[in-house]
């Protein structure tokens, strides 16, 4: 055993006190670390192998490692971004970090762009959504939303650069002009702000919201099936220890029970987009049904339209259709309701990759994921801005 | 169950690609070959006693090179209640064009010699970034969860490796370079997170071999399995 080990290397001549011990003996087969200074590496090494005990290099050199993590922190330190002009959207950024972009960019534009504060998360982190509007009263709406699954990481960072996109192009491109001159745009980029959290700090691989469910250790609500569109129907879980666990009843998610809220009272949303990753695929309603929507052939149509754009940019291929064809059978998902309350432009996004990275995504590709994924949604909001009054 | 002509973009042919991308990779992957799924061309589904077969034209296209080829395929889904795995075959133009025997080669010599084990956690790390040197070991990992996930897939799942939540390099035994890995796969349908741990060797000759296979527990901070009712 290895504490019997250190015992004999100290006889052998071993000063114990070079063997700086980052973990301890705890039981034989619970491995030991050790950081060994240059001077001893090989005297280190040969005793291991003399007395037969596995090793194996965690870090090669220790103070690469230092350094570059040095490096990080200052650069880091020294970015904090001032603008949203020196915001870096080719990485991923923390919840607080985007927390502050949003106030940047109302602050940058206060006669475009303002915060709508629609509830809290579980865990009391504001819902924030950004409208953009040159005007009007109650103009028709889009809504946009990303991250409502929070290990989906490319899509809060596309989110973020969709809203500095529309600032941008506001007053210089002309289409995008055109439907802000007619319609709202609502962004709500962090749509489960604890489950995002969660997902930098604990687990990054977390789906769902973060609201315990009583009688269980497992925690959260898929709220991607906790709508009220073919609630509790095959295609979803009814465990909360599921990944698609559909909540103890509809709309029992705060970050669900806002967007609800909001669009009930706003009246008068004309298309709205929730937006998840990976798969590639444009999907329109349903998920709970095999029986096709009534605007099944519009949707369908114009779901071509917007990923033949989207690919006219890199090449990325996109499969689109129903959700319950294209992908799977969902029930109590977003935009199945979103459609039933007469919201014909409804779409479920699926962004990059196919499998390769998966959730993962590595971040240089974040902004090739929004620049093609932005040519789809002005597709679909052109479009809506044709076909509405 | 879709029967007869299969529609490419929808999921029953997708499934069933992917169960073929996985077959590809148990064959011919390794630390410098790792084969995806490009497109579904078309496809068809029948009904057999007891099995469902299908068959496939697909694209295909090896990550590393970036060479595509064309392949069909044939899988038979066994029905009943036995949970073994899906039967594939699959013939492949131009797929296999890129020779890695070089880099494979120069990676064997330089991990066999037992002196300097390798080992490596979180390929990739949250942000989608990995050390270059720990590229190989990521091929690797996605092709020996390829046995796995093979052997998994149903026409009711669709997996994909999310990351190699870590791996240790063993002593070298009989010319095969040998690791524990653990890694994460990915079931599209639930949508869960599953966690194995593998016994993997390699070599240029042999190839990737899954020794054993050990499921592990969802979470530590919950302790049923999915299917517990309330």
């Amino acid at each position: 055993s290895f504490s019997l080990a250190v015992q004999s290397a100290c006889f052998v001549g071993l000063t114990c006190q070079l063997l700086d011990v980052w973990m301890e003996p705890i039981d034989l087969s619970t491995p030991v670390d050790i950081r060994v200074p240059f001077t001893s590496l090989q005297t280190v090494k040969a005793f291991l192998e003399t007395e037969d005990i596995p090793y194996s290099i965690m870090i090669m050199d220790l103070q690469v490692m230092l350094d570059e993590e040095q490096d990080q922190m200052l650069s880091a330190r020294a970015a904090a971004p001032r603008t949203t002009d020196d915001y870096d959207y080719s990485n991923y950024h923390a919840i607080a970090d985007i927390y502050s972009f949003q106030d940047m960019l109302v602050a940058e534009n206060p006669n475009l762009v303002s915060k709508i504060v629609i509830g809290q998360s579980y865990q009391g982190r504001p819902l924030n959504v950004l409208k953009f509007s040159t005007g009007g009263t109650n103009r028709p709406g889009i809504w946009l939303d990303t991250g409502i699954h929070s290990r989906e990481w490319v899509t809060q960072a596309s989110g973020t650069w969709f809203a500095k996109k529309i600032v941008t192009d506001y007053g210089r491109d002309a289409a995008l002009t055109a439907i802000l001159d007619k319609m709202d745009i609502f962004l709500e980029i962090v749509t489960n702000p604890d489950g995002y959290y969660y997902t930098h700090n604990s687990n990054r691989m977390w789906r769902k919201t973060r609201k315990p469910n009583p009688g269980s250790s497992c925690v959260g609500t898929d709220p991607n099936r906790n709508w009220d569109a073919g609630f509790g129907e095959p295609g979803s879980s009814d465990s909360p220890c599921s990944e698609t666990y559909r909540g103890p009843e509809a709309h029992s998610e705060s970050e669900v029970k806002s967007i609800v809220d909001f669009v009930k009272s706003h009246g008068n949303l004309k298309a709205f987009v929730s937006i998840h990753s990976y798969s590639q695929m444009i999907l329109y309603p349903y998920g709970y049904t095999s029986t096709p929507c009534k605007d099944q052939s519009e949707l369908h149509d114009l779901a071509m339209k917007a990923i033949t754009d989207l690919a006219s940019l890199y090449g990325t291929s996109y499969r689109y259709g129903s959700i319950i064809n294209t992908i799977y059978q969902a029930s109590g998902t977003t935009v199945d309701w979103t459609y039933n309350q007469g919201i014909k432009y409804s779409y479920t996004f699926e962004l990059r990759d196919t499998g390769r990275y998966g959730f993962i995504l590595p971040a240089n590709q974040i902004l090739p994921t929004a620049k093609e994924t932005w040519l789809a949604l002005m597709a679909i909001m052109e479009h809506t801005k044709d076909n509405t009054n | 169950m879709t029967t007869g002509v299969l529609n490419p973009s929808h999921y029953p042919a997708r499934r069933a690609a992917t169960v073929v991308q996985h077959y590809l990779n148990t064959r011919y992957g390794s630390p410098y070959r790792w084969i995806f799924l490009s497109k579904v061309h078309s496809g068809s589904a029948e009904d057999m006693a007891e099995m469902r077969k299908y068959q496939l034209e697909l694209t295909m296209q090896e990550m590393i090179s970036n060479v595509s080829g064309q392949c069909s395929a044939e899988l038979l889904f066994p029905g009943g209640e036995g949970q073994s795995a899906p039967q594939v075959q699959a013939s492949c133009e131009g797929l296999l064009q890129s020779n890695p025997t070089a880099q494979e080669e120069a990676f064997y010599q330089q991990h066999r010699a037992s002196n300097n084990m390798v080992s490596g956690s979180n390929i990739p790390d949250s942000y989608g970034h990995m050390e270059p040197s720990m590229k190989p070991f990521w091929h690797l990992g996605g092709v020996a969860s390829s046995c796995i996930m093979l052997r998994e897939s149903n026409e009711s799942t669709l997996y994909n490796m999310a990351q190699v939540a870590n791996f240790t390099q063993l002593e070298t035994e009989k010319d095969q370079l040998r690791f524990n890995y653990h890694v994460l796969l990915h079931e599209m349908i639930s949508q869960e997170i599953i966690h194995w741990k593998l016994l993997v060797t390699w070599s240029p000759e042999q190839g990737v071999k899954v020794l054993q296979t050990e499921l592990q527990p969802k979470c530590h901070d919950c302790e049923a399995p999915p299917n517990t009712t309330n």
